[in-house]
């Protein structure tokens, strides 16, 4: 029981955006704002319960998201796959996504990117540890495609800022 | 499988944003925002209440099932059982919880008193969700004296 708790309680969020935001666009930025303000406290939970060390590239951050993290918090284990040439891009292929368990797009909404949480929630936990990246889907089980694939993009690392003296 | 503490941190930014979004200064907009999350619980209990398991359904009493949601749902949905039950059995139950997960995080005490309201509208409607689809209908409302103990009281509507 509950394991379905917290996909309920996102359908019921999603659906009460839907009525409080005119389209499907606002919706999205909504669920990705939500996300990344979930996600830079989710991080603080997830480095005290899985004892990771530093990643040194992008390559472990890709495992550890897709390993452990996902492994963590939602029960499944996406696959890595086409990495760019120069490493600073992959996929995350799901296949189930246990969000979207019992749900259905109206076709009124055929813009709205239901698990569009998950995309901040990376975004807001990476940034914490120094990394901007973008996380966007790609292909959605909800919009008929195959397999959910999530693209994640390296921008930059996030020097820290010290204080006007000191080195 | 979810992590519990996924649900947790999606709580506490669903009250941020629902709050935001559907308070207005007037004295109506603090209850429309309870209301509104009220509602998601609401929704989201019943739809839990269908997924038990067909031998829970065969109650006897109201009491047996007042039992079962301080016991198994509260564990399902928190980890842990409701800490007191009581009733005047007359219809009228008052559930405690002494450290209720969702106000754990807050500081201890009276300093978010104000707060707490927002934080257990969601779980009210939860409650009254999962009784709806047991075939009761209740009105549950919330009270925090101190965090993070809070009692729930549900009042058995007769039809």
């Amino acid at each position: 029981m509950s394991s379905e708790l917290f996909t309920l309680t996102y359908g019921a969020l999603v659906t009460q955006l839907c009525k409080d935001y005119e389209n499907d666009e606002d919706v999205n930025k909504q669920l990705d704002k939500m996300g990344y303000n979930i996600g830079v406290r989710l991080i603080e939970d997830f480095l005290a319960r899985s004892n990771v060390g530093r990643c040194h590239d992008f390559r472990e951050t890709a495992d550890v998201i897709a390993k452990v993290a996902f492994k963590m918090y939602l029960g499944i284990t996406p696959s890595i796959t086409n990495w760019s040439p120069a490493g600073d891009e992959f996929s995350l292929i799901l296949e189930n996504n246990p969000l979207v368990d019992f749900v259905e797009l109206p076709d009124n909404h055929s813009s709205l990117i239901y698990s569009n949480l998950l995309c901040g929630v990376l975004r807001g936990a990476l940034e914490m540890v120094q990394m901007a990246v973008e996380a966007r889907f790609v292909q959605d089980t909800l919009k008929g495609d195959g397999v959910t694939e999530i693209r994640m993009r390296f921008i930059r690392r996030i020097e820290d800022n010290l204080p006007a003296g000191e080195e | 499988m979810a992590d519990a503490a996924l649900f947790e941190f999606l709580h506490t930014e669903m009250v941020a944003e629902l709050w935001a979004h559907h308070s207005d200064p007037g004295p109506g907009g603090q209850k429309m925002s309870l209301s509104v999350l009220e509602g998601m619980g609401f929704r989201v209990g019943q739809a839990l209440g269908e997924r038990l398991p067909q031998e829970t359904l065969a109650f006897r009493e109201e009491l047996d099932i007042l039992k079962f949601l301080c016991k198994d749902l509260w564990v399902a949905v928190f980890q842990k059982q409701m800490d007191s039950l009581r009733t005047n059995h007359q219809g009228t139950y008052v559930l405690q919880d002494n450290s209720f997960p969702l106000l754990i995080r807050m500081a201890a005490g009276l300093q978010y008193l104000e707060e707490a309201p927002k934080f257990l509208a969601f779980t009210c409607g939860l409650l009254r969700g999962a009784l709806s689809t047991l075939g009761i209908k209740s009105l549950v409302t919330a009270s925090v004296a101190s965090l993070p103990t809070c009692k729930f009281q549900v009042v058995i509507q007769k039809t």
